[in-house]
């Protein structure tokens, strides 16, 4: 398992090299995309992107706008296929969408002729749970996203960052392995933004769930993650690993605090030397410590 | 606005007091003698003759006829355009084959299909019921292409991901999103029916509000012209009213707002 598809990596720093060690819910192994236009040039969308993500782990992608952040979820969710390399669930290819993977859009992506209600227990609906049972796992849900009292009410009804809440309910109530978020506070002003990605920690530590959410605010990656990964812009890659070793629970005062200061730096100096492609083994490997 | 108008009744006022107007206008017009009677004929007249066409039971039966060719075309036309027009959607390969063959048939005015049709299949019921449904298939179909298509792209990603079946998308997203613009396609159906059926029947009918109209004109019957005309606008009137009572209750979760 350790070369996969001839790529190596001699450190080990991505990729360890014996995954039975530790917990890996998702394994990408030299990811590569190419989109090819009519007429026009085709365009190396991700190149060797590898990376692993354990079990339970919390871990942020950061880069530029345009590096194929958007793609690279796409492939993971099993959305579009790759041209190179496979991602793995499980130890097994992701070659089609699936339940056991999650999605969370930039928008919310509500059906709006259904109640919050109706649109959380969709997963539910899908695979044939009776009413009740979606009903009373819905109405949990919606509490604890901080909804409650909005059951039977439209998503035209909701503002910007309550659909968002919405969205991430019916995310969770299928109980994904892994939840894949693309920028899903991306919409909403920076105080919302703020106070939403709190309650969504709230809700993962009850949930032991994996996330591995993109974005490019910095300073959020570092008060969500246990892990940020930096990409380089296109095409993409993973150039940068940083672990993030502020303690759990994440408060919002951390937010101001030195330590957060001083690794959003490094994250951002990290972006900032993306454009150079760094080889596999010069890969910084920034504060490798226990997560 | 005064706060009369801002409720329904006061609307629903103001709606009946144009009504009048009108009438009032017309009035005025047959009073001025401008126009001999068989060209302008009274209102009272036209109501009694009303009364007439009521009473010895022909306006009903002439009404039914029109009503069950509107019905069974909207059927017929609206049927093939759902059809149809999902099959397109999906389908952009199918939309280019014969699209332009629709596009043709619709170019062609209705009145000059009409008479080929009932040499097809005769001046009864089913040569109505097929100008009925040519007429209602177009703007259906359209409608329903621009519905499914419309339907976000992201909501289909997000069916993928919950690992929908096809049936599943089809119900839970693709007929509730494309349903806001397939139902303004039954409404402008609904009136074009009524024109569809008047057309058949002043080809050749022996029923029928249009027949009333063909018939009362080769008897210079102007009044009796007149009682059919407005039947036909009660009867179009009355079908969009229905559509609109329709698309309330598919469509109630539109009337939420913040």
């Amino acid at each position: 398992m350790s070369a996969v598809n001839g790529l190596s990596d001699p450190t080990g720093a991505l990729y360890p090299a014996n995954p039975m060690q530790v917990d890996l819910v998702l394994q990408v192994q030299g990811l590569g995309r190419v989109f090819s236009g009519n007429g026009s040039p085709p365009v190396t969308a991700l190149e060797g992107v590898h990376f692993a993500v354990r079990r339970g782990s919390f871990v942020v992608l950061v880069g530029p706008s345009g590096c194929g952040k958007t793609t690279l979820l796409r492939l993971l969710a099993g959305l579009d296929r790759p041209d190179r390399g496979q991602a793995l669930l499980d130890g097994e290819p992701i070659r089609q969408p699936q339940r056991r993977i999650g999605l969370i859009f930039q928008q919310a992506n509500l059906m709006p002729w259904r109640t919050i209600r109706a649109n959380v227990a969709l997963p539910l609906e899908l695979i044939g749970v009776p009413a009740g049972e979606r009903r009373a796992q819905a109405d949990r849900l919606i509490e604890q996203v901080g909804l409650a009292g909005f059951e039977d009410a439209y998503p035209v009804e909701l503002s910007g960052g309550m659909a968002q809440r919405v969205a991430i309910a019916r995310a969770l109530i299928a109980r994904p392995e892994v939840l894949l978020m693309d920028e899903p506070f991306a919409a909403l002003d920076a105080l919302t933004r703020e106070r939403l990605s709190l309650d969504l920690l709230r809700v993962w530590a009850t949930r032991e769930q994996t996330i591995l959410m993109v974005t490019h605010n910095i300073a959020e990656a570092v008060l969500l993650a246990d892990e940020v990964l930096v990409m380089s812009a296109r095409p993409g890659r993973i150039v940068a690993r940083v672990a993030v070793t502020l303690p759990r629970p994440r408060r919002q005062d951390m937010l101001y605090s030195a330590e957060l200061g001083r690794l959003s730096g490094q994250v951002r100096s990290a972006i900032e030397d993306g454009g150079v492609i760094l080889a596999q083994d010069d890969m910084p490997e920034v504060n490798r410590g226990v997560i | 606005m005064p706060p009369l108008l801002n409720r329904r009744r006061g609307r629903a006022l103001l709606t009946a007091l144009f009504g009048l107007l009108l009438l009032l206008v017309w009035e005025g017009l047959y009073r001025s003698a401008l126009y001999p009677p068989f060209i302008v004929p009274a209102p009272a007249e036209v109501f009694a003759r009303f009364l007439t066409i009521v009473a010895d039971g022909s306006l009903w039966g002439h009404l039914l006829v029109t009503l069950q060719e509107v019905l069974l075309g909207l059927l017929v036309g609206g049927t093939a355009a759902l059809l149809l027009g999902y099959l397109i959607a999906r389908s952009p390969l199918l939309g280019q084959v014969v699209m332009p063959y629709l596009v043709a048939l619709q170019a062609i005015p209705i009145v000059a299909i009409a008479p080929l049709l009932v040499i097809w299949f005769g001046s009864g019921l089913t040569s109505k019921v097929l100008i009925c449904a040519l007429i209602v298939f177009f703007p259906m179909l359209i409608n329903t292409i621009i519905g499914v298509r419309s339907v976000p792209a992201e909501l289909h990603d997000l069916m993928r991901a919950l690992e929908a079946t096809r049936w599943q998308t089809f119900r839970h997203l693709e007929v509730p999103a494309a349903l806001p613009v397939v139902m303004g396609g039954l409404k402008i159906g609904a009136t074009l029916a009524v024109i569809g059926a008047v057309v058949g029947e002043f080809v050749s009918a022996r029923a029928g509000l249009g027949f009333l109209v063909n018939s009362a004109r080769s008897t210079f019957d102007t009044p009796r012209m007149v009682v059919g005309v407005f039947m036909l606008a009660a009867l179009a009137l009355g079908l969009y009213g229905l559509m609109v009572l329709l698309e309330r209750r598919l469509l109630a979760w539109q009337r939420h707002r913040r």
